[in-house]
């Protein structure tokens, strides 16, 4: 996992995620331009899962396969999960879950980082 | 039980997706330790795995409105945290490896130390009349 790819993508969905906050301080419902930032990330989290799966192959790192491909596909299921169960709250709440998921796929994406560089276990 | 969502609608709902999220750490982390690495420390591995077995029945049970259960889970939680917290602090020798509750949840960010606290106050606020806010 690419340092700037990971840093990358993790800084994607903090800003995501000060989008979703920005709707929620204001109580404003989930909107489109929201679905849409968050529909973005879960593209560039595709990309990570093809790509970390990739160079897993490719690398003779000591990395662990299993923990590395789980964290992988855990952050591919997480925007949808939050997208669904926010939607149904219609208030500033619903775009509160979105705060949290998008945080979580940052501290994921963190934590992918320290699998590849052998420094998380 | 007429509004029997009431703990995972507002800011419930977030809570839940908290909840949601650490059920989904906890659980994994020890289905992968477990599975590894179980010798190493069995004790710290089966207590991560009761751990995460019971954020899931705390998620549940505040997604379905199912007060009583929700304040059963959550205060086990807080022993929990409080408990191997102290331990971890006095004697590390049973805990080598790291697990939620670990120093007070400190590899979280504390999180597990506040969540349980948070979700009690909420679980109170919505018993007592939906919204009214007294707790």
């Amino acid at each position: 996992m690419n340092e700037a790819v990971a840093w990358g993508v993790a800084a994607v969905a903090v800003a995501v995620a000060a989008f979703a906050a920005w709707h929620m301080v204001r109580d404003a419902r989930f909107s489109n331009p929201l679905f849409y930032a968050v529909g973005v990330l879960e593209l560039l989290i595709a990309a990570t899962l093809v790509g970390g799966s990739i160079a897993l192959g490719r690398t003779d790192r000591d990395v662990d396969g299993v923990l590395f491909i789980s964290y992988l596909v855990t952050n591919l299921i997480i925007p949808p999960l939050a997208v669904v169960w926010g939607v149904a709250e219609r208030s500033r709440w619903g775009t509160g879950v979105v705060v949290v998921a998008m945080l979580t796929v940052a501290v994921l994406m963190a934590r992918l980082h320290g699998i590849w560089e052998g420094t998380v276990v | 039980m007429s509004d029997v969502h009431s703990t995972s609608s507002g800011f419930g709902r977030v809570l839940v997706a908290i909840y949601a999220v650490f059920a989904l750490a906890a659980t994994a982390r020890s289905v992968f330790q477990l599975a590894t690495k179980a010798d190493e420390a069995p004790l710290a591995y089966a207590l991560s795995a009761l751990a995460g077995v019971v954020y899931v029945v705390a998620t549940w049970a505040l997604a379905t409105g199912r007060s009583r259960l929700a304040t059963a889970t959550i205060l086990f939680e807080l022993v929990g945290v409080v408990a191997v917290g102290v331990l971890t602090t006095l004697d590390t020798a049973d805990f080598p490896e790291a697990t939620v509750w670990s120093g007070f949840g400190q590899g979280y960010g504390y999180v597990p130390l506040v969540l349980p606290l948070v979700g009690l106050w909420w679980v109170r606020r919505t018993a007592s009349g939906n919204g009214a806010g007294k707790g």
